[in-house]
């Protein structure tokens, strides 16, 4: 299960991914990993795939090919058996339809009437709950039917239980909840009160509220913005939105976090304090990053290792001097003239 | 590249018989199932619920709305039908006279028709327009509202009692197949509600306006950027939606003879139904839909579930809505899902 | 004079904090005051003329059977943002549920308090029932399978004779009983007034604590936003159907108390019109502000069948005679139409918007004490 002994602390490991759509391969055949405490980049031109492979890691798109393992679990690898599931769902339906056979066609008449459409409804509601499993996919019903060979990649809220946190390209804040609100949103996961503790606001429920909130006012304060907490998400301006949003993902406590273009759209000085602010939530959080960018001073900047994408595959991987002078990557940015004139 | 356009080809072709087929195997079965009397009738039915399903689909492929109204406007357009054949003809009955029959049902239509696509078109103009860019929710509360407001604009002037529709055909007039009697009413209905629905595959299919409709369901900001006027689009789509169901109107009127205010709501579902079971979006597959429909309540009936004829059909809707919400035939304007 | 205020400063920051922090209590006392309040002004002239103090107490309780719909049904559009147009199935089961077990029909006579909760159950169950296979679809296509539900409900009850009793529906049912205490009556309906009022208060101390919760919180994120919602962690899908699972429970609640309280169940108490009512109510009132709808619910029904029926008299006096050939108890259904369309196109955040917590920094309390 976990890395061999000597390999290095994997926190993300894509093996072989494969994405298409329809005849488009988004991205093909990409292999990937991080190891813990780095910051890590992609970046390609545009429609290299850089968001797909975003998406596919964050459990949005299941990869066509591959899998992607999670501090050594394997969480997402490509949708099979699908004609499987149902069936397997009939087993344990079968007593109560043949509950429902028995009373309705062998005992008959009026006495087996009663008890028969007692058994239908009993096969209805076991024929829902099995359905609300499929719906709801737990995590133990997907840990199920794998024996099954069924598999059912993870979905996003489940990566981020596995301790994965992400950002969006054009900012996805809940519009009209507070600042606050958004962050306690992102906080989700870690919070285990139920209908029970919540409406008779037991003491369990309370302490929990009360830390979350302590904590989302840390968080607020650790990327700066502490005395926002009331006003309305989309009333900030537009760097300080950005800021939200990466605490609202760290408040899921996450162990890998993905930036979607954290510095588009930012002015120099706002640019800065971006990078700074990366490099702070890797430094005193431990949480390893990985982020999509164009802007080349920022990624040059920042981080460890580059990892820069083409046409779907990963084309160059290094340090950002590496990089910089690889002449595959030139051509990808500039074409194949520029990089033979080079 | 040779195999590829072979298969392309096969496809094709099966896909052109397929369909074909399949609907005879269907009507031969029905008619063997429900007697000869029973599936005159669904036909019937099948061809009002046809003509109000394709409404629903053309607004829903243009602008993803469930136009909760358009029920409604079919009731109203029941009403509007009275008002014209009794102005026309007074309040008699059967018309003997065959020139005045064929001149009266030609006014009778087209008036009712112009009607009510002027009285869609005004809603989508106040109701909808407005709300183009909206949240969803906001425009399908809206388009119940409207369905109330029409409704009891209809209750209180009409009042809530169920009202004669004049019956401009003879019931002695029928053709006799067999030992089976054909009313010329039946095959008048299920003529009428074909030409049109003919009529507007060769309009959506052959006319520019049709086109800019079709560019319209596909990518309304795209097909704005090329030229379409999409207002104006959306307002033909509406007139033509209300005008079928105008249609629709007039001939529930001569078929059933009466109405009553809360009939749009009942065939509107049903006809929405019809709608989601061809493949919203897709105007062949509304009409498909709708006879589909009229088959499962006409059998229903038949075989004494008559009371249940609702139920099942919307137990049919959700099951579909859940399994299969692309429809039987799939949508023609793509999945947006 | 400063000083007085200086010396009150600390009292009103801890009784403000200690509200904050005790909406229930907030809930409380907001219910008893207006408890208190309606039947007093019904006694002021204009509305003192209109009918007998019992027979306003009795509109009161009724307009808060539709007050708590409205709640109910905000949980499901206001908090979570999914249309449900079959709300009434719910209401409709929670009452059949209590009628079976406490009337004649079956001769089971089963006591109301616990019935309540069992109702509120029964109704959950549904909700989670309906939810389970159909919240996959679109906000749009949910709207129609639950108005198809909504159909299908009055239709079976209609035709499953044997256990609802067809038409008729089923009479009789068992009024609430305080063993050596009270009997609920017909003729008093002051019981039935004070136990609305109970009710209000426990389903608004729920909704309220709900909102304010991890769950209340993931409702609002699918809302706002369902892939960020996914994202931060949230399983849509379980907070959707918690969302329906709560407002049909609520209206399953109250149709315990519907039952109990009109002694009879029959099928055309639970048509589309209900239904309609409830989401007029909320649109009215405010989607997502608790209190605004079921001011909007109380608005509504209070209009519909005292103020539209004195229209008519007030008319007949009038001796017009165009006028009083109206019907103006026909214009409520209008009413709601009018409502949905011109809140949506005018005003679609609802006469009281939603307004978002504003949250006080508990540290400071504890450091205060």
């Amino acid at each position: 299960m976990s890395a061999a002994k000597g390999a290095p602390d994997l926190v993300l490991k894509a093996t072989a991914i494969t994405r298409r759509f329809g005849g488009l391969v988004a991205v093909n055949k990409v292999d990937f990993e991080i190891p813990r405490g780095m910051i890590a980049a992609i970046i390609g031109p545009n429609g290299a795939g850089k968001t797909t492979f975003f998406n596919v890691v964050a459990g949005i798109y299941a990869p066509t090919e591959g899998h992607i393992e999670i501090n050594g679990k394997r969480l997402i690898s490509p949708p099979t058996g699908a004609s499987r599931e149902p069936a397997l769902l009939l087993v344990p339906l079968i007593p109560f339809i043949g509950l429902a056979l028995y009373f309705l066609l062998v005992v008959g008449g009026l006495a087996g009437f009663y008890e028969g459409v007692l058994s239908v409804v009993l096969a209805l509601l076991g024929f829902v709950s099995v359905l609300l499993l499929t719906i709801v996919r737990p995590l133990w019903y997907v840990r199920f039917i794998k024996r099954f060979g069924i598999t059912r990649p993870a979905r996003p809220n489940d990566m981020v239980e596995a301790g994965l946190a992400r950002t969006f390209q054009n900012i996805r804040l809940y519009k009209s909840m507070t600042v606050l609100e958004n962050i306690l949103v992102g906080a989700h996961v870690h919070l285990r009160s139920g209908f029970l503790g919540t409406i008779f606001q037991t003491r369990r429920t309370r302490d929990e509220e009360a830390s979350v909130e302590r904590e989302s006012r840390e968080l607020l304060a650790f990327v700066g913005l502490a005395g926002t907490e009331n006003e309305i998400a989309t009333s900030l301006p537009y760097g300080k939105q950005r800021l939200l949003e990466i605490a609202r993902a760290l408040a899921g406590k996450p162990q890998l976090l993905l930036l979607d273009e954290p510095a588009a759209g930012m002015n120099p000085k706002e640019t800065a304090e971006m990078t700074a602010l990366i490099r702070r939530i890797r430094d005193e959080k431990n949480i390893t990053i990985l982020l999509i960018e164009h802007d080349m001073r920022v990624v040059m900047g920042i981080s460890d290792r580059i990892t820069v994408l083409d046409h779907g595959e990963k084309i160059a991987e290094g340090q950002p001097a590496e990089i910089r002078s690889n002449p595959k990557v030139i051509e990808a940015y500039l074409g194949r003239g520029a990089a033979s004139g080079h | 590249m040779a195999t590829a356009t072979g298969t392309v080809r096969t496809e094709r072709v099966r896909g052109q018989f397929f369909l074909p087929a399949v609907i005879t195997g269907f009507l031969a079965l029905m008619l063997g199932l429900l007697g000869f009397e029973q599936f005159l009738n669904a036909m019937t039915l099948g061809a009002i619920y046809a003509l109000i399903a394709l409404g629903y689909t053309m607004v829903y492929g243009i602008i993803e709305l469930i136009n909760f109204a358009h029920g409604d406007v079919f009731m109203v357009a029941t009403f509007v039908s009275i008002a014209v054949s009794t102005t026309l003809l007074g309040q008699t009955g059967a018309v003997l006279d065959i020139p005045t029959l064929i001149i009266s049902l030609i006014v009778l239509f087209t008036v009712t028709i112009v009607v009510m696509a002027l009285v869609g078109a005004l809603i989508e103009r106040l109701a909808y327009r407005p709300l183009r860019n909206a949240p969803k929710l906001a425009p399908l509360i809206t388009a119940i509202g409207v369905s109330f407001i029409l409704q009891n604009i209809i209750q209180f002037f009409v009042g809530p009692y169920i009202t004669n529709v004049p019956q401009l055909f003879s019931t002695q007039w029928a053709f006799t197949i067999g030992e089976s009697r054909v009313p010329l009413l039946n095959l008048f209905v299920i003529g009428s509600a074909l030409f049109l629905m003919v009529v507007l595959q060769l309009f959506i299919s052959r006319t520019k306006t049709g086109r800019a409709m079709r560019t319209t369901a596909m990518d309304r900001d795209a097909s704005s950027l090329m030229g379409v006027d999409i207002n104006r689009t959306i307002m033909i789509t509406f007139l033509i939606g209300s005008g079928l169901a105008g249609a629709a109107g007039v001939i529930h009127g001569l078929y059933y003879g009466n109405t009553t205010f809360t009939l749009g709501f009942q065939s509107g579902l049903k006809a929405f139904t019809a709608a989601v079971l061809g493949g919203i979006g897709n105007t062949a597959g509304a009409a498909l839909g709708g006879f589909l429909i009229a088959f499962v309540e006409v059998g229903a009936a038949a075989f004494g579930f008559g009371r249940w004829g609702g139920a099942i059909v919307f137990s049919l809707l959700v099951v579909f809505l859940i399994f299969r919400p692309t429809g039987l035939l799939g949508s023609s304007t793509g999945d947006r899902a | 004079m400063s000083t007085l205020t200086a010396r009150f400063a600390p009292l009103r920051a801890r009784s403000n904090a200690y509200f904050a922090q005790h909406r229930s209590l907030g809930v409380l006392v907001a219910v008893i005051t207006i408890g208190v309040a309606l039947p007093l002004i019904s006694r002021i002239p204009p509305f003192g003329d209109l009918q007998s103090m019992n027979a306003w107490v009795n509109a009161f309780t009724i307009a808060g059977i539709y007050a708590l719909l409205a709640v109910g049904l905000n949980v499901v559009i206001g908090f979570a943002g999914l249309l449900d147009l079959g709300y009434a199935a719910f209401f409709a089961l929670g009452g059949y549920t209590y009628a079976i077990v406490a009337s004649p029909f079956f001769d089971i006579h089963l006591p109301f308090w616990p019935m309540l909760i069992v109702g509120a159950l029964i109704g959950a169950m549904f909700g989670i029932f309906l939810g389970a296979p159909t919240l996959r679809l679109r906000g749009d296509y949910l709207a129609i399978v639950t108005l198809g539900f909504g159909e299908i409900v009055p239709i079976v009850l209609l035709n499953a004779d044997p256990f609802t009793g067809g038409t008729n529906g089923l009479g009789g049912v068992d009024k609430p009983v305080i063993p050596g205490i009270l009997e609920f009556t017909l003729i008093n309906p002051w019981p039935f007034y004070v136990l609305m009022m109970v009710m209000i208060a426990l389903v608004m101390t729920v909704v309220f604590r709900l909102q304010d919760s991890r769950i209340g919180r993931a409702w609002d994120a699918v809302r706002e936003d369902e892939l960020a919602a996914e994202s931060s962690g949230v399983n849509t899908v379980i907070s959707k159907l918690q969302a329906f699972a709560v407002g049909a429970a609520i209206a399953g609640f109250v149709g315990v108390f519907n039952a109990a309280k009109l002694t009879i169940v029959a099928p055309d108490q639970f048509k589309f019109v209900v239904s309609i009512s409830a989401v007029a109510a909320v649109v009215l009132g405010g989607m997502g502000n608790p209190v605004g709808v079921a001011v909007g619910a109380f608005v509504i029904y209070l209009v519909q069948s005292i103020f539209l029926k004195q229209l008519n008299t007030l008319v007949d006096n009038f001796n017009i005679p165009v006028l009083q050939e109206i019907d103006f108890l026909e214009f409520q259904y209008v009413l709601y139409g009018i409502v949905l369309v011109l809140m949506m196109l005018k005003r679609p955040q609802g006469i009281f918007p939603a307004k978002r917590r504003i949250r006080i920094f508990k540290d400071t309390v504890g450091g205060a004490k």
